[in-house]
């Protein structure tokens, strides 16, 4: 420290001071519903306008690094809109928390990093299971256990797909930029409500903390998706409606539908049973939900692919590494391409088998020691199929466009 | 709220679904529930408005019996569950069913910190001293040396007094009886529904089948009659010699007292805020 | 315009993080593209910090500076530790009040005792990084300076706007007078 200790409390508390003020001035236009401007705005300010904007009323969370802005941001806006803000004792009571607000009627999120998404895993199965609306956003950082705390990786995209025991399929969204962030937030809750289940959203530590110049879409443009609440009498109601196309209606306790709601296997009416016809059927209902709706789910971005002899797969943070890495490459006359998954589960397959079938390399730049890789490679089932190439790195550092580049001409 | 006919509970339970129970014969949860219902019904409240929440174990698995709004969730969280339902639709009773493993092993964090923030929820905690549904392992309430199967040789811990704990955590409605006292229960019941904050219950229980065996307590009624005779009201405590103190269960309301209500007080920071906005 | 990339460096409690948002937003202001990153990490409350903004009229994709058109260092360390990194013509701009040692001088050079600088004119080092950041963009020219100071009114606090404005247009000042 260069300066006496007298400074750096006064630079501390001008620092804090500075934060309010910044968040303020993103937040002026935020409120501005249409004509919005182009601001600058931080990854995790950008999901927490996006939940806002989604119509999220429930936030229940617990601090960690570094998603903490979130819980910050919400804090202070949810009690200005009549929305619940609450800090829980910890990341369990926070998941639990949303998803008993959700079965109440909000629209309810929790944001969080490795150690607390860890700990959210069984409360991610029972909201899958009873089929309760709510998003978890994970701010990703290096692991296992406390790792990197303010360092991206990339090592979650398993655990966000397997991390509940048992089978539950999943859908995890994974923006690439702060735009980005503020529009997938609000796909993620429009997601959760429609299909019922927990959504899960992926950030990189990068993308959490990066500030962009971002315009965010006025108000006008931005798409809502409430559930669907039941229209016949109690009862009628049945809380797991198979006959509406593995997406029924959903009511909310205190509106006199008195269901039943258990993590126990169930019956079309919620109650517990141990009957074989019955279970299978309802594990059955849930991976139908996501798999039956593929083509709504799965969001994928194709950047130069039409002619690409080398293609690059890559989410999130290393995406932005891989462009780059396009840019350049191309200016050499390279022929390389980019196929990025914005929904990574359900897993994009048919983009994928057709990237496999024109190019005669993929490279899959993570930051992890692989784990989207082993999906590429599930898909390489024929022999002409192009060669799948790692480039994983978890030392708290991204992978830059010239590492991308390095593995490109060795592969030439 | 004196003489409910037994028929009065009937109208509460989901006989036509979801019957028999799960609980072995001689198990007091019945009676516990049989109290709760009666004392709910001689509130008249409407039953769209209560919400039962329950976590695992024996008891937690009385909510899919009654006709409530009813939520059956994970070991343990079951106040966490209901934190969010209470405060995302505070006009909701909520009522939380747990048993001693569920709320003071797996479950303590919640209970200390629901009971610190003081939010309106009736906890009817169901003392049995044993994890009755996996078979008889020790809880935080098995007594000092008393037999459980992972304590084959005796329990060797302390067992903790989970009142003491709710109001040395906070809480502003805290009541003791057993299952042997079903008006008591009752009565609780209501005084736990219509206190506006944090109120637990603790029903002393008993468990015949698993921890009667294992400790050789006597049958189902032998239990249930150790109830009455190793418990004494509150109010005779002072007038009774130590000695005959010492061991007792003390049965009667240790904590009743008005303080500020959580979802109140959210309600009071949102119209704060609200206001600051307009003041601009 | 192609990527400028910017690293501001120096130790944890400086002001780099603030002084990085401050010149990002300007470039917002300007309708140019921008992103801002930072390491953020226990060293932020001492240690090493540094704050990246990279600038240009075209996407970003990569959003960490890598090879710096312009450095700005306040502590030996971080100098030491990037100064390998900037471009060949890139500009570099060293506190003399703590960097006292260059491993290599950069054809674009400046060395001023910022420091120093701020205890003096405005009686405390607080000011520091707004001063450095002046200097910077009058001689870099990637934002506009009245863009500079609408971008500081909107991301300080009320009570510290005079004393940033004081401390920017002195960094103006010094860019001036540099060498004369």
């Amino acid at each position: 420290m260069p300066n006496s200790k007298k400074t750096t409390k006064t630079t501390k508390a001008a620092a804090k001071e500075t934060k309010a003020q910044q968040t303020d001035t993103a937040l002026k236009e935020l409120e501005s519903k249409s004509k919005r401007k182009n601001v600058l705005m931080q990854g995790n300010e950008a999901v927490s306008y996006g939940a806002l904007d989604a119509g999220c009323n429930f936030f229940a969370g617990y601090p960690i690094t570094p998603s903490t802005e979130i819980a910050e941001i919400l804090a202070a806006e949810l009690p200005k809109r009549g929305g619940v803000f609450i800090q829980m004792e910890d990341e369990i009571a926070s998941i639990c928390a949303i998803t008993g607000a959700s079965l109440a009627g909000a629209k309810a999120l929790t944001a969080t990093s490795g150690p607390g998404f860890s700990l959210m895993q069984e409360g991610i199965g029972f909201a899958k299971i009873t089929e309760t609306p709510c998003v978890v956003v994970n701010v990703q950082r290096v692991g296992p256990s406390t790792g990197m705390p303010t360092s991206p990786a990339q090592g979650d995209i398993m655990q966000a797909r397997w991390g509940s025991h048992g089978d539950a399929p999943a859908i995890v969204l994974y923006p690439d930029s702060v735009k980005e962030c503020y529009e997938l937030t609000i796909r993620a809750i429009n997601l959760s409500e429609k299909y019922r289940t927990c959504v899960i959203l992926l950030l990189d530590e990068v993308l959490g903390h990066m500030r962009e110049s971002v315009r965010l879409p006025d108000m006008e443009n931005v798409r809502v998706i409430n559930r669907i609440k039941p229209t016949v009498p109690p009862h009628w109601y049945k809380h797991y409606d198979e006959n509406q196309k593995y997406l029924s209606p959903l009511a909310s306790y205190g509106e006199g539908y008195r269901f039943h709601v258990t993590g126990l296997t169930h019956d079309a009416l919620g109650f517990p049973t141990n009957k074989a016809t019955e279970g299978a059927e309802m594990m059955e209902r849930l991976r139908k939900k996501i798999s039956y709706n593929i083509r709504d789910l799965v969001q994928i971005e194709s950047h130069q692919l039409e002619d690409a002899k080398i293609a690059l797969f890559a989410a999130g943070i290393s995406a932005r590494s891989a462009k780059a890495a396009v840019a350049i490459a191309r200016s050499e006359g390279v022929k390389v391409g980019l196929l990025r998954p914005l929904t990574i589960w359900p897993f994009p397959d048919e983009a994928v088998r057709k990237m496999l079938q024109h190019v005669e390399t993929v490279i899959v730049p993570e930051l992890n020691q692989g784990q989207l890789i082993h999906e590429i490679k599930r898909l390489t089932k024929d022999k002409s199929d192009s060669n799948v190439i790692g480039l994983q790195r978890v030392n708290g550092k991204m992978i830059t466009p010239n590492d991308i580049l390095r593995k490109i001409k060795e592969v030439m | 709220m004196a003489n409910i006919p037994q028929r009065v509970v009937h109208e509460y339970l989901r006989h036509d679904k979801k019957f028999p129970h799960v609980w072995c014969a001689g198990c007091s949860n019945g009676t516990v529930l049989g109290a709760i219902i009666r004392g709910i019904a001689s509130l008249e409240l409407d039953r769209n408005d209560i919400v039962m929440v329950s976590g695992i174990g024996c008891s937690s698995r009385m909510p899919v019996y009654v006709d409530f709004n009813t939520l059956h969730t994970l070991h343990g969280r079951a106040i966490a569950y209901a934190t969010g339902i209470k405060l995302y639709k505070p006009n909701l009773k909520v009522i939380v069913i747990t048993g001693d493993g569920d709320c003071t092993a797996i479950g303590g964090n919640h209970l200390i910190h629901a009971a610190r923030r003081n939010i309106d929820l009736s906890v009817i905690l169901i003392n049995n001293n044993i994890y009755g549904m996996t078979g008889g392992q020790c809880s935080p309430t098995t007594p000092h040396e008393a037999l459980a199967t992972t304590m084959p040789y005796g329990n060797i811990e302390p067992d903790f007094d989970i009142c003491q704990l709710a109001m040395g955590a906070g809480a502003s409605h805290v009541a003791r009886t057993t299952a042997f006292h079903t008006q008591e229960v009752q009565k609780m019941v209501v005084d736990s529904l219509t206190h506006p904050g944090f109120s637990l219950i603790e029903v002393m229980s008993i468990c015949p089948v698993i921890f009667g065996r294992l400790n050789k307590k006597g049958g189902p009624a032998q239990m249930m009659k150790d109830l009455r005779d190793n418990s004494i009201p509150l109010t005779a405590v002072d007038k009774l010699p130590p000695e005959k103190v010492e061991g007792k269960i003390i049965r009667g309301t240790l904590r009743k007292e008005i303080q500020p209500e959580y979802c109140d007080v959210y309600a009071d920071l949102v119209a704060r805020v609200q206001n600051m906005g307009e003041d601009k | 315009m192609k990527n400028y990339e910017i690293r501001l460096s120096g130790s944890g409690g400086q002001g780099l993080i603030l002084a990085g948002i401050i010149l990002a937003r300007a470039a917002v202001i300007d309708n140019l593209r921008v992103t801002q990153t930072q390491s953020y990490g226990p060293e932020s409350r001492g240690g090493s910090s540094r704050a990246d903004v990279i600038i240009s009229d075209q996407e970003i994709y990569f959003p960490e500076a890598q090879a710096f058109n312009c450095l700005l260092a306040l502590t030996q360390e971080a100098c030491d530790k990037y100064l390998f990194d900037l471009r060949e013509q890139g500009t570099l701009i060293v506190d003399t009040t703590y960097v006292k040692n260059l491993a290599m001088a950069a054809e674009k050079t400046y060395e001023l005792p910022f420091t120093e600088i701020a205890i003096e004119k405005l009686g405390s080092a607080i000011t520091t990084n707004i001063i450095a950041l002046g200097f910077m963009v009058r001689l870099i020219k990637v934002v506009s300076e009245e863009s500079l100071a609408q971008s500081l009114r909107e991301t300080v606090k009320p009570a510290f706007i005079d004393l940033n404005i004081k401390a920017m247009n002195l960094g103006f000042e010094l860019a001036d007078n540099y060498g004369k």
